[in-house]
């Protein structure tokens, strides 16, 4: 068995005045998945950082194989075959899988034999439980894929110790599945032992043996897997028993058409070959959810209807021609949500009013347009705003760039979902933010759709997409390939269609 | 020889002379962006390797010692320019102006007593021994720089296919994510690439000085360290690209003297443009809008 056990013994690291962690005790056996739990900042990331050398603990100390071991730089940690796949992905997107996989050893020759080279790596492809093309450049490939090239790059590198963070978050379901069982078979077999950072409970509850959950810096709970129920974890994570409800859904979608969208083309994109989608209509008091594997049109679906994209085709909001303009869009109320709101729904250098407003600052509240701003009534807006939405800002002048990652799309919320809104469009409204705001999130939305809105859900996460939507569409290589009632929807059979519509077949019954 | 062979001589005598600076400076360029960093200075060294290879070469009586000290005051003034970008916060392309300027300023400081006397130049190698036409073995009369160019250009392909060094470069270039997870050292990568690149942009220099048009003065440079920046954007971050850019530049420019010279005399400055337009034309023809340039290093500070 090469796999090694791994032991943290009271790890604390303090950035400034701030204690990111204090007493962090994790035992990891051996040959086991071990799940890595807690929100957003609990300090998952920063323990996994110290044991792979990119910050040092000051405190405490890590035992490897039972040993004490010195870990001050990466190369400590590659020395010690402890490797880490990050959510962020490390592989060099201008490379081909084959170039990352070479280049990433850590004895490479000044001169490299490719020839040789191919030879040892289709044998060690030959070997592996999922191929990856060679030739094929990083930057070509799908989130999934290169999730697997990681993994891959990490096998090949002959780690005893893998730490994945979040790897399931961009995968279908079928793709997780596979891929957590692959690890799960690795870590029993005794090759490597695998440490999962997650906060899907169901993931850990079929795939890991021990858990270790962080809350705020703070060892909050760990044990067997088999010992402890969901309800369990989820109060070691969030300090509450219960996880928040699900947003109560109210009445059905009426038959006006809302948002239609009518043989939509375009050129370039999604590869080359561009959208094509013959029809997708939203409703209102209707939340249709897209779902797809990222990168197979659901940004330039975005683009064409923010109109950051030129089309052939038609869309219509009500029935009238709609190009996104900002007259277009005031006229008929239409608001949009971008992922990332900090960069694409905000202007970073400028106020929290100021961000607030952006959307009105050129109107008076009964309508009509003004030239000069009136800077006491976006005030009053803004403060409006603040507290509806319970926006946390130490000062509502201070630039927005510096409020949490919650705050800020609570403020793009608030902005939004101002007033009338006829239909909203959101794209990865929960990207990056912890149990508690996505909650919120999904609350607001599943609030404006009972309200009378028509929403178009534009989201990467499924479950997500099943929680909120009535309806499914799913989208792969820029066509959409399915539809479906989200109600009792098979999460498998949706991911079947997201990665190819000839692999639909019933999916296998879960354990 | 009638007018048309005239100019087509011209156009080849220009592909293979003129071209030259256009080369080095580009794949020194080439190189300092592949590994992440914009040297905007390569002008400046350019002009600053002129006078040192002249100097040296007045001198030493050894226009060869000129060639490496043309060099090695590149690769100076390069790693002045690699450690300060290395300083957090500090822009490449406004610290690259300002080390055009410097270039420019030491060259013409140093430089005054050095335009009136007389250096030995390198001399060519005659390819055109096979053929009659005085204009033809002229044309043929090739530059040893020009051949090390040349070699240098493959090489620096090979090297970024097959080389650990070539590899290593190009990630910390495209990924300084990657660069860090493989605990490569990017500034000293950084400072290293932008060293040897402004070394070669001082080698164009030496054979402005030492080889065409062969004589030192403040406006022997016309801006072509600058227009070599933008061959690499032409090139796509390929040095074989850039020696192909080169040598199309280099043919084009010819192309006005060699009209004039056969006697079209209308649109004078029209065909002195040719070079420009040329590139003008191909780069709108192969971007994409809406995309961004195929092959640009992802860490470039304009990429980012």
């Amino acid at each position: 068995m090469t796999a090694v056990g791994v032991e943290a013994v009271g790890i604390g690291k303090r950035f400034g005045a701030f204690a990111a962690l204090s007493g962090i005790d994790m035992r990891v056996r051996p040959g086991t998945v071990h799940g890595l739990l807690g929100e957003n900042g609990a300090g998952k990331s920063t323990l996994v950082k110290c044991l792979m050398g990119y910050y040092r603990a000051d405190e405490g100390s890590f035992l490897v194989d039972g040993r004490e071991a010195a870990i001050s730089r990466p190369a400590d940690a590659d020395a010690l075959g402890l490797g880490m796949v990050y959510q962020h992905f490390t592989l060099v997107p201008s490379m081909t899988v084959a170039e990352n996989l070479v280049i990433a050893r850590g004895q490479v020759p000044a001169v490299i034999n490719w020839a040789r080279e191919r030879a040892a790596l289709d044998e060690f492809m030959g070997r592996m439980p999922f191929p990856v093309p060679l030739d094929a450049t990083v930057g070509t490939l799908s989130a999934g894929e290169r999730q697997k090239t990681e993994i891959l790059k990490q096998l090949y590198l002959q780690r005893r110790l893998l730490v994945l963070d979040e790897p399931t978050s961009v995968l279908t379901p079928q793709e997780a599945e596979e891929m957590l069982a692959v690890m799960q078979g690795l870590a029993h077999g005794g090759t490597a032992t695998v440490v999962i950072i997650t906060h899907k409970l169901p993931d850990v509850m079929r795939f890991t043996d021990e858990v270790t959950v962080l809350r705020r810096g703070r060892l909050a709970g760990r044990g067997a897997t088999a010992g402890l129920s969901r309800s369990d974890l989820t109060s070691m994570m969030i300090g509450e028993p219960h996880a928040p409800a699900r947003p109560e859904r109210r009445g059905g979608a009426e038959a006006a058409i809302r948002l239609a969208v009518r043989r939509l083309r375009t050129t370039g994109g999604v590869g080359q070959h561009g959208l094509d989608i013959a029809s997708l209509d939203v409703r209102a008091h209707e939340i249709v959810g897209v779902a797809g594997v990222s990168g197979n049109g659901q940004k330039e679906l975005l683009e064409v209807l923010g109109g950051q994209r030129p089309f052939e085709g038609a869309v219509t909001v009500g029935g009238i021609p709609y190009a996104a303009t900002r007259r277009q869009s005031q006229a008929l109320h239409v608001r949009v949500i971008p992922e990332e709101p900090l960069r694409n729904g905000c202007v970073p250098g400028m106020s929290v009013v100021d961000n607030l407003n952006l959307r009105l600052f050129d109107q008076n509240d009964g309508g009509g347009s003004r030239r000069w701003l009136d800077a006491g009534g976006m005030r009053r807006r803004a403060a409006r705003m603040i507290a509806g939405y319970g926006i946390r800002a130490a000062s509502i002048d201070a630039p927005i760039s510096v409020l949490s990652g919650g705050n800020v799309q609570r403020c793009v919320l608030a902005r939004e979902l101002d007033g009338d809104v006829a239909l909203l469009i959101v794209a990865n409204p929960c990207f990056g933010l912890d149990v508690k705001a996505v909650a919120e999130v999904r609350a607001r939305l599943m609030a404006a759709r009972n309200a009378g809105c028509a929403i178009l859900l534009i989201s990467e996460d499924l479950d997500e997409i099943l929680e909120l939507a009535d309806r499914v569409v799913v989208m792969r290589s820029g066509r959409i390939v399915h539809e479906t009632p989200a109600a009792g929807a098979d999460p498998h059979a949706i991911g079947a269609h997201m990665l190819d519509a000839h692999a639909a077949t019933p999916a296998p019954a879960l354990a | 020889m009638n007018s048309v062979e005239t100019v087509l001589v011209a156009m080849l005598a220009g592909a293979l002379r003129v071209s030259t600076p256009f080369l080095f400076v580009s794949l020194g360029e080439c190189l300092t962006e592949r590994a992440g960093r914009i040297n905007l200075g390569n002008e400046g060294v350019l002009v600053l390797g002129a006078m040192v290879a002249y100097a040296t070469s007045y001198l030493t009586g050894n226009p060869w010692l000129g060639v490496l000290a043309a060099a090695g005051a590149g690769a100076a003034l390069g790693g002045l320019h690699g450690l300060v970008c290395a300083l957090t916060r500090v822009n490449d392309v406004a610290m690259g102006i300002a080390i055009l300027l410097a270039g420019n300023g030491i060259a013409f400081f140093f430089g005054k007593p050095f335009v009136q006397p007389s250096a030995p130049g390198l001399p060519g190698i005659p390819f055109g021994g096979w053929s009659s036409v005085p204009q033809v073995q002229s044309a043929l009369t090739v530059s040893p720089l020009f051949l090390v160019g040349v070699a240098t250009a493959f090489g620096m392909a090979w090297m970024f296919r097959a080389a650990r060094l070539g590899l290593r470069l190009r990630i910390v270039g495209d990924s300084a994510d990657a660069a860090r997870a493989l605990g490569l050292n990017i500034n000293r990568t950084r400072l290293l690439a932008t060293m040897a690149g402004s070394g070669l942009a001082g080698v164009g220099g030496a054979f402005l000085s030492l080889v065409y048009p062969g004589s030192w003065n403040e406006s022997l440079s016309s801006g072509q360290g600058l227009m070599a920046v933008a061959l690499v954007v032409f090139a796509r971050w390929n040095p074989v690209g850039c020696l192909g850019a080169s040598m199309l530049f280099g043919a084009a420019g010819a192309l006005g003297p060699s009209l004039q010279a056969v006697g079209v005399t209308s649109y004078y400055y029209l065909f002195y443009a040719a070079p420009f337009v040329l590139t003008l034309a191909v780069l709108v023809a192969t971007v994409r809008p809406g995309r961004a340039v195929r092959g640009m290093p992802g860490e470039l500070s304009i990429a980012r």
